[in-house]
C-alpha cells in the first residue's frame, strides 16, 4: 500500500501521463536463502509498457527480486519466497503454477550472454517451434525478432553460423531476440550490459527503448546513468529493502530518502 | 649469493629427478609396446582375420575371437551406455541436490573400482548358473556392468561442467526441463560423454576375468548369443599359457590387436575432446 501512495505524487508534479495499470504486483514479498533473509517485505507494482530499473549496491537483493519474478530460484534448494506476486491476477508463487508457462510469459536476459550451442537462426527458431508457432511463420518471426533486437543487419547474411561465433554485444542482442520472439508479456533484464562495451551498450539501450512499446520491462543495473537513460521508473534497494520507488526523473533529481540521494550521488555503494 | 646457488642446485636436482622418473615410465611403456610390436607383427597375417582358432600345431587365425570380442563389447555398450547416461543425467540434473544422488555416487564409485572378477562371479551366479550354461549374453552383461559406472561418472562430471547460466537461459525461455537437458546440456557435454563411452569400450576390450565365468570361450565360429563365445582376451590367456608355438604366436597377434584397438580408441577420444576445446 505504501508504494501506491509513493506512486501518485511524482506523476502529479512531473505532469507526465498517469502510470498505466500494473502488470506485476509484488505484495509483502520476503525471500530467503536458507536462513538468510535477502528480501524484506517488498511492495511494488511494475506498470505495463514501462521500464522499471532496479538500482542499489551489490547484495541489495535486486537480482534476487528479478529471479523471483520468473521463479528462477526454484531450481535451487533452500531458496524460498513468501508473500504474493500477482501476474494477470494470479499469484505466481503458488505451488500449482506451471513454471514453463510462467517463464514463457516472463522472459529473461542474463548478465552474461548465453547463446545456445546452435546456429543464430536456430537460437530463435527452436523456441518458436517449441511454442507451437506455425512452421510457415517461423522465418518471418526470426527476422522480426532480430530486427526488434537491432541485430538483423549484422547477421542477415550468416544466419546459419553458430550463435557463439558472434561478439559479446551481438550475443546479448541475440538473447534479447530469442526472448522477444516468443512474445512474453514481461522481460527481465539482469545487468544485461555489464559485459558489453559502450557501443554495444548503446545499441542495447536503444533496443530496450523500443521494446517497451510492446512489453513490460524490469532491468537490474549497476550503472546509474544507464538507469536514468533507459527507465521510466526506478526502484532503489538497500540491504534487501525497497527504500524508494518512483518516476526515474524524480528519483534522480529529488529523491525523498537521504540514503537514495547518498547512493545516486556516489557517497556510498 | 650463496642461497641463490643453493636454490639453483636444488632446482637442477629436482628437475633431473622428475625428468628421470618421467623418462623411466615412458621407457618401460616403449619397451612393452616395441616388444609387442616385434612379436605381434611377425605373427600377424591375413589368416589371423579369416580363419578361426586352430587346434595345436595347425594353421589358423583369430576370426571367431575377434568377432566374439566385437559382438560382446557392442552389446555391453548398447546395454551399459543408456543406463549410464540416464543415471548420470539424474545425478547432475534432476537429482542434483537429492540424497539419492549422493548414495548412487558412493555406490557407483565402489562399482568403478570393484575387481572385475567379482563382477564375473556375480553374473555367473545370476545368469550362468540359473540358465545352466555359459553364454555370450552373460559375457555381455558382465561387461555392461563394467561400462555403467564409467559412463555414469563421466556423464555426471561432464554435465556438471555445463554452466548453470546456460541451463537457466533455457529454462527462462519456458522450455521443459528435458528439452533444456537435451538441447543445451547434452550438446555442451557431448564430447565429454562420448569420450567416457570410448574409454569404457577401451576398458572392457581387454577384460578377461568377467568373461572367464560367463562367456567362457569357444574354439569354433559361433554367433549364437545363448552359447559360449570366444573372445580375444580369453584366447590370449589360453594360447599364451600353452606350450604350442603357433598358439603362442596367435596370442602375440591378439595382444597386438587389442593394444592397437585401445590405442586407436584413446586417440579418437582425444580428438573428440580437443575438437570440443577448440570450439
Amino acid at each position: 500500500m505504501d508504494t501506491l501512495i509513493r506512486d501518485r505524487s511524482p506523476m502529479t508534479f512531473d505532469g507526465v501521463d498517469p502510470a498505466p495499470k500494473s502488470r506485476i504486483s509484488i505484495k509483502n514479498l520476503d525471500f530467503f536463502y536458507g536462513d538468510f533473509k535477502a528480501l524484506k517485505s517488498i511492495n511494488l507494482d511494475l506498470p505495463e509498457n514501462r521500464v522499471t530499473a532496479f538500482i542499489g549496491p551489490s547484495g541489495c537483493g535486486k537480482s534476487t527480486l528479478l529471479r523471483v519474478l520468473n521463479r528462477m530460484y526454484d531450481l535451487y534448494p533452500k531458496q524460498t519466497a513468501t508473500g504474493e506476486v500477482l501476474l494477470d491476477g494470479e499469484n505466481i508463487l503458488g505451488k500449482k503454477v506451471d513454471l514453463n508457462r510462467l517463464r514463457a510469459k516472463v522472459g529473461m536476459v542474463f548478465q552474461k550472454p548465453t547463446p545456445f550451442p546452435m546456429t543464430i537462426h536456430e537460437n530463435i527458431a527452436f523456441g518458436l517451434r517449441l511454442a507451437n508457432y506455425a512452421k510457415s511463420e517461423i522465418d518471418d518471426r526470426v527476422q522480426a525478432a532480430l530486427k526488434g533486437a537491432a541485430l538483423w543487419d549484422e547477421v542477415k547474411d550468416k544466419l546459419q553460423s553458430s550463435g557463439q561465433s558472434l561478439s559479446g554485444g551481438q550475443q546479448q542482442r541475440l538473447c534479447v531476440a530469442r526472448t522477444i520472439a516468443v512474445e512474453p508479456e514481461v522481460i527481465l533484464l539482469d545487468e544485461p550490459a555489464s559485459a558489453l562495451d559502450p557501443i554495444s551498450t548503446g545499441k542495447l539501450e536503444e533496443t530496450i527503448h523500443q521494446l517497451k512499446e510492446q512489453f513490460t520491462i524490469a532491468i537490474v543495473t549497476h550503472n546509474m546513468q544507464q538507469a536514468s537513460r533507459v527507465s521510466d521508473r526506478t526502484a532503489f534497494m538497500y540491504l534487501g529493502e525497497l527504500i524508494e520507488e518512483g518516476e526515474t526523473a524524480q528519483i534522480f533529481t529529488r529523491p525523498r530518502v537521504e540514503r537514495t540521494s547518498d547512493y545516486i550521488t556516489g557517497r556510498f555503494g | 649469493m650463496a642461497s641463490m646457488t643453493r636454490r639453483k642446485t636444488i632446482n637442477a636436482v629436482m628437475m633431473t629427478l622428475s625428468t628421470g622418473a618421467a623418462a623411466l615410465g615412458l621407457f618401460v611403456l616403449a619397451v612393452i609396446l616395441l616388444y609387442l610390436l616385434y612379436k605381434g607383427a611377425s605373427a600377424l597375417n591375413l589368416s589371423v582375420f579369416t580363419q578361426d582358432t586352430p587346434s595345436p600345431m595347425e594353421p589358423g587365425g583369430l576370426r571367431n575371437a575377434i568377432l566374439g570380442s566385437v559382438i560382446m563389447s557392442a552389446i555391453a555398450v548398447a546395454i551399459g551406455t543408456p543406463i549410464g547416461i540416464l543415471a548420470g543425467t539424474y545425478m547432475a540434473e534432476y537429482g542434483r541436490y537429492a540424497k539419492l544422488s549422493k548414495v548412487i555416487r558412493f555406490v557407483n564409485d565402489i562399482l568403478l573400482s570393484a575387481p572385475s572378477i567379482i563382477v564375473g562371479l556375480f553374473v555367473y551366479q545370476v545368469l550362468v548358473v540359473s540358465l545352466g550354461h555359459f553364454s555370450a549374453l552373460a559375457g555381455s552383461v558382465a561387461l555392461a556392468i563394467l561400462v555403467i559406472p564409467i559412463v555414469v561418472r563421466t556423464t555426471e562430471d561432464m554435465l556438471r561442467l555445463v554452466p548453470d547460466q546456460l541451463r537457466e537461459a533455457g529454462l527462462a525461455m519456458g522450455w521443459p526441463r528435458w528439452i533444456v537437458i537435451r538441447t543445451v546440456a547434452y550438446k555442451a557435454a557431448m564430447a565429454g560423454i562420448v569420450t567416457g563411452v570410448l574409454l569404457a569400450i577401451a576398458r572392457i576390450s581387454g577384460e578377461t576375468a568377467p568373461l572367464l565365468f560367463t562367456a567362457l570361450s569357444n574354439n569354433f565360429f559361433s554367433l549364437d548369443l545363448t552359447q559360449p563365445m570366444a573372445s580375444l582376451p580369453i584366447t590370449i590367456f589360453q594360447f599364451a599359457l600353452s606350450p604350442y608355438d603357433n598358439w603362442q604366436a596367435l596370442a602375440w597377434a591378439g595382444a597386438l590387436l587389442i593394444t592397437v584397438a585401445v590405442l586407436a580408441l584413446a586417440i579418437v577420444a582425444r580428438l573428440v575432446t580437443s575438437k570440443k576445446e577448440k570450439h
